[in-house]
């Protein structure tokens, strides 16, 4: 509001103001960063154990300590106060502080490690890379990278953002179970696990790193040549691996997605979800809720799919052979069978689920899949590289486009301006195919209840996927959309109890009323029959 | 073509406009002079608290209306002339019409009191309330204590407010306990209580004498008519209730009660003059109903009743079972069918009350036949759609009673007390 904007008093509003606790625990939190960037610039830090362990705990208890200051002395309830004052959470001076602290973080974690103290070529590390050391030795047996090192604060701020979320949503039971479901996923299953596993391998034995839950096409490496040989390489445990990784896709996904919708991944198993949740909580309302925004996600999500699929089918094309007295997954069984399952899995949906699609969704599916079949026919008529481009090209491009720039870069980094969803919403492959099957066949959905709208906009506001909820819930309709992650925050924010997120029957799931509930019986079903 | 023209961009008014389209190639032009868009007058309060901005509070962007051929019309109307059909503006601009809906929503009621009309002392209905909020009640250091009158829903909205920023807040309620004119006396007084739980100075069978005027003609303190006490602040909050916003249409030919009078169709006395939303009155009230309801989702039902009948198909107004629901600070309000705050002669209560006081729910049913009449829950999620049904099916209140889980709308993993519930009321002595 602009009249806020012109108030030039300097004692600050009440709701931005921090107490003592809070200060208190900013001055922790803070020590702990220092003493990290402090070996960034390679100050030699006498027992690099005790100093990481200072650092850490500081950075964990300072943020648990503000998050005690902000609602310990609160009522249970919503806990929204000033979120539009706060500098840090309406794209004021600290957001954009924020945003380009994180975003040169990713950049050079990505693109320049070496400035993070990575030894090269077997070199010692050096710098914020080498105070990790002492923790990876503990849990691998080796020195660290930048991605343990990621990993690390990647887990700490999952942990730390959690207990503030967890304390925030005190009244809010679904809201907690799901933040401890993903505190512990990002604990023992991408970061624990596979930092032990490591801890097998030796000369003749070696396993990828492998995070269980983390599947393919998110994991975009999933069944790169290395990673597949490693598995076969491995036996028994490498094969275990590799099945539970194309069950998760095809068998395990599909069931609990048709039972719970995409939230049983987006909001409870998921990293990249549960930092959005938990990190990510205060820049929820940034998300761009307009028409055009939506039509944009559509597109994009939609075409990053499209590019993962194409570039994982080249990257395999590339490792099979042509001997089918080899082994019977041969280049041509294989090509031959991504088109035959694309083309049936359109088939079926555009038999069963057309009346459900928009015009633009149709056109789409159409021309990805032409242009998906016609780059395979291509590469048989012709004998070109497939898709036009060598697999290696491709994997990298994807890999530095999608993985670091989208993902990282641009989904984590701008966080304080964009909101904290921008990854999941407009580039995440995985959520497209999760979406896709959410929106046509799931039991879940938000149930509008009945008339009690009142069109407040809170739902829609605090939707981190910018789904604009008050548009549905306002006309009694029922909320079943691909990108809903299920979070749940616009249930709890909705101060008439409008909104629950439900798995229920298929039958009657979307309904469309333009007269809602509590009106005239005869006018309702007059106009709700058309 | 025909002009519907409607004057006011509230709920109601846009909810006719827009079935009017859905059903229509007529020409419609909204008039406000509150603001340019539509917004959601129900979240003023959360753009003072920091939750949303204005902009989050328009429910629909704003092409929408070029797209539906809707035009908007920033204008006072000061009179109307229905024998001319025509409207007057305040800046002497005149507008013709074909049809008219007036849908001018309500006013804060002042009743007289010395003092109402300073500065400082306000309502919160409109947008421009909340920014002459913003201009007295910025921060609790240029407002040091703010008075609030009129212990009813926006009264209660007004205090979570100021409390968000720290302002300490002196709550004045005529009646000896909260809202209790509508809410029987268990909830009433668990209200007391949370209300008292955010620090505000709950003042029960308190009222208002005058609001004393400080050099500058701005509010400086109240008087308080039992005590005679005088209590400084910056801001009063005048929260007693609001009525129909009608003063324009004085001299119209139009009739007049407290709000314009309507038939059942929603017409008024003269031929092509419609009204809805918080201005209409009913001649006879429909049911229990009043026959002024200021209620959110009323305004929209009448729109979307109106909208039928200027489309040529003649339909009468007729609400289905009444429910509304309200949030105190913290604690949700829903209410389905009726249940009075005194029990009406044939009416019978089953309350019941969580020990961690923030949850309670009151049934009403008949006590003879044990019909269920209503019920209100406090903390506690209802399905409106189940309750729609149970009331129509005519359903006892034992049926009620033992299957309330199936209306339980709460978020999954909350806790249930539906056990609870059915055990306290198994234990009281029910009439047969």
């Amino acid at each position: 509001m602009s009249t806020l904007e012109k108030n030039m008093s300097l004692t600050g509003e009440a709701p931005k103001n921090i107490n003592t606790i809070q200060k208190l625990g900013t001055v922790i939190g803070m020590l702990g960063l220092f003493i990290i960037v402090l070996a960034g610039f390679n100050v030699d830090l006498p027992n690099k154990g005790i100093w990481l362990t200072i650092a850490l705990t500081a950075l964990t208890g300072g943020i648990i300590l503000f998050a005690h200051g902000s609602y310990k002395h609160k009522l249970e309830g919503i806990k929204n106060d000033g979120v539009w004052f706060k500098s840090i959470s309406s794209r004021g001076y600290l957001a954009w502080i924020a945003g380009i602290a994180l975003t040169g973080f990713y950049i050079v974690l990505y693109f320049f490690a070496e400035l993070l103290g990575l030894g090269i070529d077997g070199a010692a590390n050096t710098g914020v890379i080498a105070l990790f050391d002492p923790l990876s030795r503990i849990l691998s047996g080796n020195a660290a990278s930048q991605w343990f090192v990621y990993g690390t604060l990647y887990t700490i701020a999952i942990i730390a953002f959690g207990v503030k979320f967890i304390r925030k949503y005190k009244h809010n039971r679904y809201e907690q179970l799901r933040t401890l479901s993903v505190m512990f996923f990002q604990t023992a299953f991408a970061f624990m696990i596979p930092e032990l596993m490591a801890r097998l391998n030796s000369d003749d034995f070696s396993l990828p790193y492998n995070d269980l839950k983390n599947m393919w096409p998110l994991n975009y490496y999933a069944f790169d040549q290395w990673r597949i040989d490693q598995f076969i390489n491995a036996e028994t445990i490498g094969l275990v691996f590799l099945i539970f990784g194309i069950l998760s896709i095809f068998v395990v996904s599909p069931i609990l997605t048709y039972k719970y919708g995409k939230r049983w991944y987006c909001s409870w198993v998921c990293g990249c979800g549960g930092l959005a949740e938990t990190a990510g909580d205060s820049f929820r309302q940034l998300s761009d809720k307009s028409m055009s925004a939506w039509k944009v996600e559509r597109w994009v999500i939609h075409s990053v799919l499209v590019f993962s699929v194409l570039m994982t089918t080249a990257v395999i094309s590339t490792y099979l052979g042509y001997d089918d007295t080899k082994y019977w997954l041969t280049k041509d069984v294989f090509l031959i069978g991504v088109a035959v399952f694309l083309g049936v899995l359109f088939a079926l949906i555009w038999y069963f689920k057309k009346e459900e699609l928009a015009k633009d969704a149709k056109y789409g599916a159409i021309g990805y899949l032409v242009i998906i079949l016609s780059l395979i026919a291509i590469h048989y008529l012709s004998g070109k590289e497939l898709f036009l481009f060598e697999a290696g090209k491709l994997r990298s491009f994807y890999g530095f486009l999608i993985g670091s720039v989208f993902s990282g870069v641009i989904g984590t980094g701008f966080y304080p301006i964009f909101g904290n969803r921008v990854w999941c919403r407009m580039g995440c492959p995985m959520a497209a195919i999760l979406g896709m099957q959410q929106r046509l066949f799931s039991k879940f959905r938000i149930t509008t209840n009945g008339g009690q709208c009142i069109s407040c906009g809170n739902c829609s506001t605090y939707c981190e996927m910018g789904i604009d909820v008050r548009a549905y819930a306002q006309k009694g309709e029922n909320i079943v959309r691909s990108s809903c992650v299920g979070c749940g925050v616009c249930s709890a924010v909705c101060p008439r109890g409008v909104l629950k997120l439900e798995n229920g029957s298929m039958n009657g799931r979307i309904d469309s009323n333009e007269i809602l509930l509590g009106n005239d019986v005869d006018l309702m079903d007059l106009v709700n029959k058309n | 073509m025909e002009h519907i023209v409607i004057i006011g961009n509230g709920i109601s008014g846009v909810t006719a406009a827009r079935h009017i389209r859905k059903l229509s190639d007529k020409k419609i032009t909204i008039i406000s002079s509150e603001t340019e868009h539509f917004f959601s007058r129900t979240a003023l309060m959360y753009i003072y608290m920091g939750h949303m901005k204005y902009e989050h509070t328009k429910p629909y962007e704003d092409y929408f209306w070029k797209k539906n051929r809707i035009e908007l019309r920033q204008g006072f109307v000061k009179s109307v002339f229905p024998k001319k059909k025509k409207l007057l503006f305040s800046d002497g601009e005149t507008l013709h019409y074909d049809k008219l809906i007036i849908a001018v929503g309500s006013k804060s009621n002042k009743f007289g009191w010395p003092g109402q009309d300073l500065a400082g002392v306000q309502g919160l209905y409109s947008k421009q309330d909340l920014d002459s909020l913003e201009k007295y009640a910025p921060n609790n250091k240029t407002c040091k204590r703010a008075v609030i009158v009129g212990g009813g829903l926006i009264g209660i909205e007004l205090a979570e407010m100021l409390n968000t920023r720290n302002i300490p807040v002196t709550f004045l309620v005529r009646e000896n306990s909260f809202w209790d004119g509508v809410l029987p006396k268990g909830e009433s007084e668990m209200l007391n209580r949370h209300i008292k739980n955010h620090h505000i100075d709950l003042r029960l069978g308190t009222n208002l004498k005058e609001i004393l005027s400080d050099e500058n003609g701005k509010a400086r303190a109240v008087v308080i008519q039992e005590t005679g006490e005088e209590l400084p602040c910056d801001i009063v909050g005048l929260t007693a209730g609001v009525s129909p916003n009608v003063d324009f249409l004085k001299d119209s030919g139009i009739e007049l009660g407290r709000g314009v009078k309507v038939n059942r169709s929603l017409e008024t006395n003269v031929e092509d003059v419609y009204a809805i939303g918080d201005c209409a009155e009913q001649h006879e009230p429909i049911g229990n109903r009043r026959p002024i309801e200021a209620v959110w989702y009323t305004g929209r039902m009448m729109g979307e009743t109106l909208a039928q009948t200027i489309c040529g198909n003649p339909l009468e107004y007729k609400p289905g079972h009444w429910f509304n629901s309200a949030k105190f600070f913290d604690i949700e309000y829903q209410t389905y069918g009726w249940v009075f705050a005194n029990k009406k002669e044939y009416e019978e209560h089953f309350h019941w009350k969580h020990e961690d006081d923030t949850k309670c729910i009151t049934v009403s049913y008949h006590k003879e036949s044990n019909l269920f009449l209503g019920i209100n829950t406090f903390g506690l999620r209802m399905r409106h759609e189940i309750f729609d049904r149970w009331l129509s099916e005519k359903r006892d209140i034992h049926f009620v009673m033992e299957n309330l889980s199936k209306a339980n709308f709460d978020p999954e993993f909350y806790k249930k007390f539906e056990g609870q519930v059915l055990a306290a009321f198994n234990n009281q002595i029910v009439p047969v």
